[in-house]
């Protein structure tokens, strides 16, 4: 028998000028022991699914169409305080954030027995009990003392298994988990996926993933079901799904998955993509602007070296200096960067891979070591004059897209604004054209320019942001997890954007990301980071193929397996 | 105020942004709201429109006559219906007194909270984005001032200004000082508010961007940060606003504000004062409720200005 069973449900958020349909006709069914897995991109509605089933629609949205039934009783119609009784007692959930998910004010054991108690009839003995057992199983070790402990004396992928163990506190019949490893980083992904899966099969709870990780999906479901636009779009086994997509979405979702195995070099442009606007015509490079950029001097050798970087933050301030103590974000780093090529620095977070780009273009200023861009050291440079001409020459593209654009400028405001300032045309209207050919290059269009940056999405957003870049006429450009902050089918259109723009205007480029495979598709060589220090420099094939270093082992066996995606219909696509 | 928020699609004019935005959608939808911004906008309009609008001129020596002082609102007995509400004590039409005053409230108002702005944003631009020793040096001296309630501040002032500029006729400065008092008393509001925006705004991306590309810091600080911690500017601007009309009048009201030849709100309520307890009501009442109802109005639509940009509290 099914324990979840979602009939043709339809979720509906009314606004002021029309009703918004998050979710339209959608039919899943979850067995005991089994994981169904809820994949689609931001907005398919694939959240609002598990918040509708456990009850915590968010206003003013509300269940419009269909039922929900929890092991055949309807549970989408009960009062509030019914609905109370089965959360947590029925369905436990998982969220996404371990940070925010757990009570910073109270011990991991106070918030397990408070939930225990609230739904099964135990002693605070029995109930303290069974928390040290559900640590245990969750596979924290000394489970009876660090239970006492508060939540911040966990690493995040223990505190998400603490939230894991919270969710099981009832013996729940399903589970929903709304992006559980989204926070995490890889190495710790991989364990908490593993947990979960064993988690569901040893207790036969059914289990509801919801996610936007193929990865995720590949690894742990039996069954998926893909959104699209609030609508089911493919529902089948995890093997049929993924082997055989029938749905050209599923296909298109799946071909835009950055392949760790091999490098490619263009990710296939497919339909169902959102069209990021309408440019009107094409430019010729060598005759453009654009192109005059390439009047720097000649470099002999890399064009950037960086020796023994080191970047130290004050954590505690003293007037003697003996007194201080400071946080090594980045501990004697060297590498070299050649013309024309891309470099990847890669690391899970807090490795100090971002740290390294914001010293390089100089937003923080290097406790030691040098960087010498071309043939000027960057380190001692002193006046507004010499620093103005480096930063002309290498330009920064940020993660977030929804912070790194100014919310009161015009688009165009926003890329006119390094053209006049670094004084790159000589009159308005030349500035003027510019903008539009480089909104235009970037495959925005030039009406983009007249709008306001929260009038566009996260994809376009970012062409916004390396349109701005390209002003300065760089020849450097340092790209920060460009794509972490976006979904994989525009994740795939932005890093092809880049890779063109690379080889048009012979960019170098400085690109750190999280995500091995990203860093494959677009990088030459790679720098393997971990707490500060630079474990491996190595070609991007070779790094793959033969690690060295045991950290890169490491990472490169945690990556979640692709080999269930279908990739034959990926060259024809 | 305009582009607080907006709706996507084609780009549009000034106008319809407003009018299809969600702060004006939510303006409608509280009715205490619209009611508070109509009377507002109508004591503004009489106000600023006195000499148009008033029945006299309080001011016009030539038609006040001492014979018609102290006469009572017109559904009394002993009225003149010349005069609505009444007369003070040198026989000036009451109604047109308010008008009057109601206009030098309102303007040294607006003056005091326009100075404040400017220095309080620019102290608190300056010590969120430098930060270190700067912002220390800013934020004691603004901690220090807050020690001050602001009448004793705004009395200190004027006393100090009265020390300085003894020989000089008070009607001509009075207006300017009074200005400088309520500007020193309430800037420190500002500057704690837009600090701490300023602090957050700086640590974005966009802020990143812009030092990249090698903008100087005090363009980034106008151009890029300013536009952005504008909001709550706004809210604290217009509940200021009543408060230093209320301030005013309470320094007028004990004698250290505007001088009885050019009676704010508080100078006729002063005024109106000695004859409280002699029988004529009316010279200190009906200020009194003219203050109270532009002093409430205003803050109603502050109150409204704070939930409606608060994003937590919707």
């Amino acid at each position: 028998m099914n324990v979840l069973d979602i009939k043709d449900l339809r979720v509906e958020f009314p606004g002021r000028k029309s009703v918004f349909v998050a979710v339209d006709e959608v039919s899943l069914k979850v067995e005991a022991g089994k994981i169904l897995g809820v994949v689609g991109e931001s907005g398919a509605g694939k959240s609002t699914v598990g918040n509708a089933v456990i009850g915590l629609l968010q206003e003013p949205g509300h269940i419009a169409g269909g039922q929900v039934y929890l092991h055949g009783q309807r549970i989408d119609e009960l009062p509030y305080k019914k609905m109370r009784q089965l959360r947590g007692r029925k369905i436990g959930m998982i969220f996404q954030d371990p940070l925010t998910s757990l009570d910073p004010l109270q011990t991991v054991e106070a918030q397990l027995v408070e939930t225990i108690r609230t739904h099964l009839p135990l002693s605070g003995k029995e109930a303290q009990q069974r928390a040290i057992e559900l640590i245990d199983a969750v596979g924290i070790p000394n489970p009876a003392e660090r239970i006492k402990q508060y939540p911040h004396q966990f690493s995040g992928g223990m505190r998400q298994r603490v939230v894991i163990a919270l969710a099981l506190c009832a013996e729940p019949e399903l589970v929903i988990a709304d992006e559980p490893t989204t926070a995490l980083d890889v190495s710790i992904q991989a364990q908490i996926l593993e947990l979960m899966k064993k988690l569901c099969e040893e207790r036969n709870v059914a289990m509801l993933v919801i996610t936007h990780d193929m990865g995720v999906i590949a690894d742990i479901t039996d069954h998926v079901a893909v959104m699209y636009h609030g609508e089911l779009v493919e529902y089948g086994e995890t093997n049929q799904v993924l082997g055989a997509p029938n749905h050209p979405y599923t296909q298109s979702l799946i071909s835009a998955v950055p392949r760790p195995d091999i490098k490619v070099e263009r990710f296939p442009v497919v339909n169902y993509i959102e069209k990021a606007g309408t440019p009107q015509k094409h430019i010729d490079i060598s005759t453009h602007w654009l192109g005059k950029s390439r009047e720097y001097e000649k470099v002999n050798g890399p064009l950037v070296q960086i020796r023994d970087l080191e970047m130290r933050f004050e954590t505690k301030g003293s007037v003697f200096p003996s007194q201080r103590e400071y946080f090594h974000a980045v501990k004697k780093v060297s590498f070299d960067i050649n013309e024309g090529e891309t470099f990847g620095l890669v690391g899970e977070s807090g490795s100090g891979k971002s740290t390294v780009a914001r010293v390089v273009t100089g937003l923080y200023h290097p406790s030691g070591g040098s960087i010498l861009f071309g043939n000027t050291e960057l380190t001692s440079l002193k006046n507004q004059r010499e620093t103005m001409a480096m930063r002309r020459q290498m330009q920064m593209i940020f993660q977030d897209p929804y912070s790194s654009l100014n919310a009161r400028m015009r688009v165009k405001d926003i890329i006119a604004e390094p053209i006049k300032f670094h004084k790159l045309a000589s009159s308005n209207s030349e500035v003027r054209q510019i903008v539009d050919d480089l909104l235009d290059h970037v495959g925005l269009g030039a009406a983009a320019g007249l709008k306001f940056p929260h009038e566009f999405s996260g994809g376009q957003r970012q062409r916004i942001s390396i349109a701005r870049a390209l002003a300065t006429r760089p020849r450097f450009l340092i790209c920060d997890e460009p794509t972490s902050a976006l979904d994989v089918s525009i994740q795939a259109q932005i890093l092809n954007l880049l890779k063109d723009l690379q080889e048009e205007l012979g960019l170098t480029m400085l690109f750190i990301s999280h995500d091995l495979a990203v860093i494959r598709q677009m990088c030459n060589r790679i720098g393997v980071m971990r707490n500060g220090e630079l474990c491996e420099v190595a070609d991007c094939d070779q790094l793959f193929e033969n690690p060295q270093h045991e950290y890169t082992q490491q990472l490169l066996n945690l990556m979640p397996s692709m080999e269930l995606l279908s990739r034959a219909n990926l060259e024809t696509a | 105020m305009a582009d607080v928020s907006t709706s996507n699609s084609e780009p549009k004019g000034r106008l319809a942004r407003i009018i299809d935005s969600d702060l004006f959608h939510s303006f409608l939808r509280s009715k205490v709201t619209v009611v508070a911004a109509v009377m507002t906008l109508l004591l503004f309009l009489v106000a600023f429109l006195a000499p148009w609008v008033a029945p006299h001129n309080p001011f016009d020596l030539a038609t006040i006559s001492i014979l018609d002082a102290r006469v009572p609102p017109v559904w009394m007995e002993f009225a003149d219906p010349r005069f609505l509400l009444g007369t003070d004590d040198q026989g000036r039409d009451l109604l047109s007194g308010i008008f009057y005053g109601m206009r030098i409230s309102l303007i040294v108002g607006f003056c005091s909270v326009i100075a404040a702005a400017i220095i309080g944003i620019t102290a608190g631009l300056v010590a969120g984005y430098m930060g270190g020793r700067v912002d220390a040096i800013i934020m004691r001296i603004a901690d220090v001032q807050l020690t001050f309630p602001a009448i004793l501040i705004a009395l200190l002032i004027d006393g100090v200004a009265a020390g300085i500029f003894g020989g000089i006729d008070r009607e001509v400065f009075a207006f300017y000082i009074l200005i400088v008092a309520l500007a020193l008393s309430f800037w420190v509001q500002y500057a704690r508010t837009v600090r701490g925006s300023t602090m957050v705004e700086k640590n974005k991306e966009y802020v990143q961007a812009a030092r990249v590309i090698g903008i100087p810091s005090v363009i980034i600080m106008v151009r890029h940060i300013l536009p952005n911690v504008m909001g709550p500017v706004l809210v604290i601007a217009t509940i200021n606003l009543a408060l230093a009309i209320v301030t005013e009048s309470s320094l007028s009201f004990l004698g250290v504000g505007m001088p009885p030849t050019q009676p704010s709100l508080g100078t006729l309520i002063a005024i109106g004062n000695d004859f409280l307890y002699s029988g004529e009501w009316w010279i200190a009442i009906f200020p009194g409720i003219a203050l109270a109802l532009l002093v409430l109005n205003v803050n109603l639509l502050g109150d409204w200005l704070r939930d409606a940009l608060n994003p937590k509290l919707r």
